[in-house]
């Protein structure tokens, strides 16, 4: 099957445009997924995966200018003990960055050129074991022409978050990193990512879960109105691992966040979160994946979104029980508070189920305030501001839940108050 | 203190009147209770007063003091002194009980330009009132009435009351979904507020409360309008012989 020349024509124009890395021991898994993207092609405005969010921005040649917006606030998890790993416009910034040494965690990063043979099995493989049923082309890209990322093999429970940091500095700049994560059996670890990164940033993330594992990332896109992402998560469950990622989306005129899970292993856990706050010149797209091959696993998809002024909101959530999957118990809710008439939520969310011992149950809708709850805090004496603040944060409270650390649940809900105070004047 | 002059109000959504006519003065220092049968009016009034949308007011007047009430918001309202204990408490996930305590309590000194209360202060004062009426501090800690049972949910109710302090406090059938103890409880932090300047509207389907919450003054409302008004007798008699006597006798 051939591409259509317009595609054909867009792919290649792409590919010529950035550098494929063609020494270390991913040269052969980049030449692999380089092969793959001209099969596939990058996505267009006519595929329907794409339905919903137009994709021509994030597969342009040229990454749109995206004016650097300077935070007055503490950075987000600025109060975490943590292990900080910066990157600035996608360049990894050693100053910046602490000491890449910690107990229970081998890190590395993918430019250097040490051969890291651990990392060897994963990097692209679990990326394109994700691209069936459905084509993830961004995310190819991004396994062939990642400039860096960050390696990290994690072999105990590692005492502190470790946490990516992504600066934007330069208007026009166009990151693309690629990060492997293995937690190995018995082994526990909590990633944080936050910052725009760039202008347009690709950015993709691989786990596996080992047996018996733990894997907790929580991530903050950054506040930067014009930026734009397109990040992938591809993640697979060992036997009684747990795998829980939740993101906070705060502005940004195009982002698209998408999670591809596969669960193999009997009684693991998966949980999927995120919350997004938009007003005016604001797309969110969560697209979303869940495939359980196994036995007695659970999954929660949660995602809250709220729009006010125009903006936008996308959830496609999937999962997918695979024949003898039995005694899963999946849940998915996408839900958005709609502030005004402008706002647009569009969801699809879907069961494909081929076993028949299981429970799924999934759920979407979108309203406006709850005009009760208004009214028993503006009887309370709260001003209408504040009261539907307050309301906001409840709304989207289902979601932070999510999130294991209650010091990480404040550091997101302080990121939401603070958000919902500017919007306030 | 409340005064409520010819108050006439009908639903804004269709054309149907609710309120033909209430006329009522709740006193510095009083209880006044109304009762009246299912659709009377009664929770309507409890609304028009604290200001929830949906009604219109097409004829009299409502004040507080001097504030003229049916003219301001909500928040102004209870600013002003008004309290509302809902027969339905809203629950609010996400939010702290205590956080939105002190946010009201201070939302309402600001509107008053009065100092706001600082949080050590707000925490002793908050914990003392709470003992008396049994919420521990797990209650306190958890979202606004979420998995709150109905007894917690109408002493939660109560204790917002006692922190706001508010001049007019109207019950709003807070009996309601309550077992004895739990309304001897609540009946006891209510009258534990009771006080010189502070009037109360206690509205109820049933005599029982009453005898917890002794009244100063008994109306029966029925039709939307006030069709007898009398002592803490009215309310037994009610209690023996239902409304219809009442009723018939009023047409």
């Amino acid at each position: 099957m051939s591409l259509p020349q317009l595609k054909l024509d867009a792919t290649e124009a792409r590919i010529a445009a950035l550098d494929l890395p063609t020494d270390g021991w991913a040269a052969p898994a980049r030449a692999d997924a380089l092969a793959r993207l001209r099969v596939m092609g990058l996505p267009g405005a006519r595929d329907e995966y794409w339905k919903y969010t137009r994709p021509e921005t994030l597969t342009a040649v040229e990454a749109p200018v995206a004016a650097v917006f300077a935070a007055e606030e503490t950075p987000v998890f600025g109060t975490v003990d943590r292990l900080k790993i910066v990157f600035t416009d996608g360049v990894f910034d050693a100053e910046a960055s602490d000491d890449l040494s910690l107990e229970g965690v081998e890190i590395a990063r993918l430019a250097d050129s040490a051969d890291i043979h651990w990392a060897k099995d994963l990097y692209g493989a679990l990326e394109t074991a994700g691209q069936t049923p459905v084509m993830r082309p961004l995310a190819t890209l991004n396994t062939a022409f990642a400039s860096d990322g960050v390696l990290l093999r994690v072999t105990g429970k590692v005492s502190k978050p470790i946490a990516l940091i992504y600066n934007h500095a330069s208007e026009a700049s166009d990151a693309i990193l690629h990060h492997v994560v293995k937690v190995e059996q018995g082994g526990d670890v909590t990633l944080l990512e936050s910052g725009p990164a760039a202008a347009r940033f690709n950015n993709v993330l691989e786990v596996e879960v080992a047996d018996g594992a733990g894997f907790h990332h929580v991530r903050a896109q950054g506040r930067d109105h014009q930026r734009r992402a397109a990040t992938h998560i591809f993640a697979r469950l060992g036997t009684e691992s747990a795998f829980k990622t939740f993101t906070l989306t705060a502005n940004g005129v195009l982002t698209r966040n998408e999670v591809v899970v596969e669960l193999t292993g009997d009684d693991a856990l998966c949980h999927v979160a995120g919350a997004c706050m938009g007003d005016g010149e604001f797309h969110h797209d969560d697209t979303v994946f869940i495939t359980h091959d196994a036995v007695n696993c659970e999954s929660r998809q949660v995602f809250k979104k709220v729009l006010r002024n125009g903006a936008q909101g996308v959830f496609q959530g999937k999962i997918l029980v695979k024949p003898g999957a039995q005694k899963t118990d999946g849940y998915q809710i996408s839900q958005s508070l709609l502030l005004d008439g402008d706002s647009q939520f569009l969801a699809k969310p879907e069961l494909e189920i081929y076993a028949d011992d299981v429970a799924c149950s999934h759920g979407s809708t979108s309203g406006a305030i709850d005009e009760d709850g208004l009214f028993y805090l503006r009887a309370r004496g709260l001003p209408r501001g504040i009261a539907e603040d307050l309301l906001t944060i409840a709304f989207i409270a289902e979601a932070v839940m999510e999130i294991e650390s209650q010091e990480l649940q404040d550091e997101i809900n302080a990121r939401v108050e603070a958000w919902l105070e500017r919007r306030r004047g | 203190m409340l005064e409520i002059k010819n108050l006439h109000v009908k639903l804004e959504e269709e054309d149907k009147q609710i309120l033909k006519g209430v006329n009522l003065t709740v006193e510095a220092g009083k209880v006044h209770a109304i009762m009246g049968p299912n659709g009377s009016g009664k929770s309507t009034l409890s609304y028009v007063l604290s200001g929830k949308d949906g009604y219109e007011v097409t004829e009299g007047s409502a004040t507080l003091g001097d504030v003229d009430l049916l003219d301001i918001e909500p928040e102004e309202r209870a600013a002003a002194g008004l309290f509302l204990a809902f027969q339905y408490p809203v629950e609010i996930p996400g939010v702290g009980n205590m956080t939105f305590l002190r946010t009201a309590v201070n939302s309402q000194r600001k509107a008053r330009g009065e100092e706001e209360m600082s949080s050590t202060e707000f925490l002793k004062v908050v914990r003392e009132k709470a003992k008396s009426l049994k919420i521990d501090a797990d209650m306190l800690k958890r979202p606004v009435n979420v998995g709150f049972s109905g007894g917690e949910k109408k002493r939660n109710e109560i204790l917002q009351m006692a922190m706001l302090e508010p001049k007019m406090c109207i019950l709003d059938e807070t009996d309601s979904g309550l077992d004895v103890d739990a309304m001897k409880l609540v009946a006891d932090g209510v009258n534990a507020l009771r006080d010189e300047g502070r009037g109360f509207l206690v509205i109820t389907h049933y005599q029982r409360l009453l005898d917890h919450i002794k009244p100063d003054v008994v109306h029966i409302m029925a039709n939307g309008r006030i069709i007898k008004t009398g002592g803490p007798e009215l309310a037994l008699e009610v209690e023996h012989n239902g409304y219809a006597d009442l009723m018939a006798e009023e047409a």
